[in-house]
């Protein structure tokens, strides 16, 4: 029997409502009693003094690119990255080559994650055969081989009669369909927001409006439908009052927001004169988008946190901005970017950080994860909040380098990460 | 205001407008004023850029603003090198920076760049240790063309400060009104920049200039009309119905140019869509300075790489 028992650690669970000094024991991959004290006796022995216990993170938006980039990340490599930012688990999307849109595909990534054997990988499916948007596909049989939600990310379900039977569709497995906003005919060929940072730069933007038309037409939809509608990466304001609103007349909706758009403005563009780590889609959004997803956070309109990862190779962002995909990885900077601005910066209580990062998360994509609880999977993050470092990107797993967040001093790194009671990553040095 | 001129340009580059200041703006023009002079020699050509490489990178198509670079060049004794593409690196399977470090190895002192696309120059302005001077880069800037036309109506008028300038046209794609609004505006002009409201941009007032619809708002009582080409190959079906109703009303006509003061400049960076921003009564009229744009933007071309290779803006030597 494998014992592992974890000393003195700030246990932080809000399916607990726990928040309190507590020793932890693992055994044989569960939580198997947290106590104020026990006694080691046959276990190895974690000091976690000044550490924080915490379910383990979820990422539930990540891409992978494995099959068919693995130039740019594999299910090994981000794995790796996961763990190495405190993600006991991540769901990646399905905009691959060949395309997740069929249970073979669903199986072969489940496989691969097996095969690393360090983060729990959970595939979403896609909504439409080849992410054309106009056959749905085979949405039951990638749920059967382990598929928790289906999404088209990378684009929108541009037809709306597709998203309306995709959402009504899934009501039958209680799976959300995610959903990439944006109108590609607003967008036209922008690159990032539209606005007067984009007018000075002289590059075509991206306005707001693209993105709260398809959140309200997906509003609707999920209304008429019923279905569970996810909003992935909500990046403006009237993303975020719709949701709210949405939410107030009992519409099954959820969201997520990323680090990047809470900790970066369209400023960034220009600050560092045209880099394509400030390129990503929906792109980088002006001040008073920013203070309203802070608000829809901190309100509660915004369920959880998610990175977007989305590795790209060196090589396509050493392009002209017009050129460059759109993309910044997140994994290995999400926990101390959004600790630093969400705890230290506006004060959230750590139960509720947790919330964002764990139990949301798992209670949308209905996962085994974000508990603490005896008797659950033993997937603990522990992190150390007063740990700072500064962001190299020559340290991380990932196989991409692609972070607009290089050079940053952060606080609020991550220390070890438990996956089913196997240690999948310690720091070196505390 | 009375602008002083700077003893030099701080920065490595010229890439855009946005990075000079008022005294620096004083100083290329000053420099320029000099560098016409040169012009008028029986032999045109001064050795202060003897020994230097330049190359001039030209990634989109054009006829005058090389041309013109390649003349500046030849008149400071520069050695020139000219590469055209209409391909950008990536259509050619090349990265820019690659691009970049192929040219750094020749070890040119200035490379002038021409893209189609926002930033390149800056990306290589940052991977280089050449000089990167900026000759349009998409819908951003171009500066040089920013100089020769304050250059023009500073000789006509006396001076920029209080001038009224009116610009109008397809504000949107145009890299031309970005340069003219950020030099003007700082060197005390009023701009007041016109065109369909489908092609003005947001946020463009912040760049230091007045936002008009109709063309007879931003004309009347100017002291400089400035039209800009309809660049009809950027543009889809859907920001203006067609070059018929846009000439209608946004054409620079001859009794719309009453609007103006009775002496006002009429200018045009460039090449002109003849009957369709600008009526030809009008381009090669009285007040047209269409011409002398051009024999401008060589004097302020080679000001511009005279002072980025540390010239002080003393008197040009024979």
């Amino acid at each position: 029997m494998s014992r592992l028992l974890i000393r003195h650690a700030r246990v932080v669970d809000p399916s607990q409502r726990l928040d309190e000094g507590r020793d932890i024991l693992i055994e044989d991959g569960v939580i198997a009693r947290i106590a104020e004290r026990i006694d080691g006796k046959g276990a190895d022995v974690l000091d976690a003094a000044g550490l924080v216990a915490a379910p383990g993170f979820i990422d539930v938006h990540v891409h992978l690119r494995e099959p068919g980039f693995e130039y740019k990340e594999t299910v090994a490599t981000g794995s790796a990255a996961a763990v190495a930012g405190g993600f006991t688990a991540v769901c990646c999307m399905a905009n691959t080559d060949p395309v997740n849109d069929n249970a073979a595909v669903t199986e072969f990534i489940r496989k691969r994650a097996a095969e690393a054997g360090l983060a729990h990988v959970y595939p979403i499916g896609a909504v439409s055969k080849g992410l054309d948007g106009e056959e749905m596909a085979e949405i039951g049989e990638m749920v059967r081989a382990g598929a928790v939600a289906v999404s088209d990310d990378g684009r929108p379900v541009k037809n709306a009669q597709l998203m309306r039977r995709a959402l009504e569709y899934t009501r039958l497995f209680d799976i959300p369909v995610i959903d990439h906003c944006e109108d590609h005919d607003l967008v036209a060929k922008g690159v990032m927001h539209e606005g007067p940072v984009s007018t000075r730069l002289g590059l075509r933007g991206i306005s707001a409006a693209s993105e709260d038309v398809m959140v309200a037409r997906d509003l609707i939809l999920a209304e008429l439908t019923g279905g569970r509608l996810h909003v992935a990466h909500a990046s403006t304001l009237g993303a975020i009052s719709r949701v709210r609103n949405g939410k107030a007349r009992g519409i099954a909706v959820t969201c997520e927001v990323t680090p990047h758009h809470l900790a970066l403005t369209d400023q960034a563009v220009a600050d560092t004169e045209y880099d394509t780590n400030t390129k990503m889609n929906p792109p980088l959004r002006a001040d008073e988008h920013v203070a309203a997803l802070f608000d829809g956070v901190l309100d509660g309109t915004v369920d959880c946190l998610a990175t977007d990862h989305a590795p790209h190779h060196a090589d396509e962002k050493a392009l002209e901005f017009d050129q460059a995909p759109f993309g910044v990885i997140g994994l290995e900077t999400a926990l101390p970017v959004t600790y630093d601005l969400l705890v230290r910066g506006k004060k959230m209580p750590l139960s509720r950080f947790v919330a964002l990062w764990s139990t949301n998360p798992a209670r949308i994509m209905r996962l085994p994860g974000g508990t603490l609880k005896v008797g659950s999977p033993a997937d603990v993050t522990l992190f150390d909040p007063e740990a700072r470092r500064i962001v190299d990107p020559e340290s991380f797993r990932s196989a991409s380098r692609n972070t607009p967040f290089a050079g940053r001093r952060l606080r609020g790194w991550p220390f070890m990460t438990i996956v089913g009671g196997k240690v999948a990553f310690r720091r070196e040095r505390r | 205001m009375i602008v002083k001129a700077a003893s030099h340009l701080r920065g490595k580059d010229l890439v855009g407008i946005d990075q000079l200041s008022p005294e620096e703006i004083q100083l290329l023009l000053d420099t320029a004023e000099q560098m016409q002079e040169i012009a008028k020699r029986p032999i045109k050509k001064v050795p202060a850029l003897r020994g230097k490489t330049v190359v001039n990178l030209f990634m989109e198509p054009s006829t005058r603003t090389r041309f013109s670079f390649e003349v500046a060049e030849k008149r400071l004794s520069a050695d020139s090198l000219n590469f055209s593409s209409s391909g950008t690196s990536v259509e050619k399977g090349e990265t820019l920076l690659d691009t970049a470090r192929n040219l750094e190895a020749m070890q040119p002192d200035f490379i002038v760049i021409r893209h189609r696309y926002a930033g390149a120059p800056h990306q290589l302005a940052r991977a280089l240790k050449s000089s990167v001077v900026n000759a349009g880069d998409g819908a951003h800037e171009h500066p040089t063309q920013a100089l020769l036309d304050a250059l023009t109506i500073r000789q006509k008028r006396g001076t920029l400060e209080g001038q009224v300038v009116a610009i109008a046209g397809d504000l949107a794609y145009s890299r031309v009104v970005r340069s003219n609004v950020l030099l003007l505006s700082r060197m005390g002009a009023t701009v007041r920049v016109a065109g369909p409201p489908s092609l003005v941009p947001p946020g463009i007032e912040k760049l230091g200039c007045e936002v008009h619809y109709r063309l007879e708002d931003a004309i009347a009582g100017a002291d400089v009309v400035m039209m800009l080409r309809i660049q009809l190959e950027r543009q889809g079906k859907m920001n203006f119905p067609t070059v018929r109703e846009y000439y209608d009303f946004f054409g620079l006509t001859p009794e719309r140019v009453k609007l103006a003061k009775h002496d006002a400049l009429v200018m045009h960076p460039g090449p002109m869509n003849r009957g369709v921003e600008i009526d030809s009564r009008v381009a090669d009229g009285p007040q047209s300075v269409i011409l002398e744009q051009v024999t401008n933007g060589v004097a302020v071309r080679m000001a511009v790489l005279y002072l980025l290779a540390g010239g002080h803006g003393e008197p040009v030597a024979d």
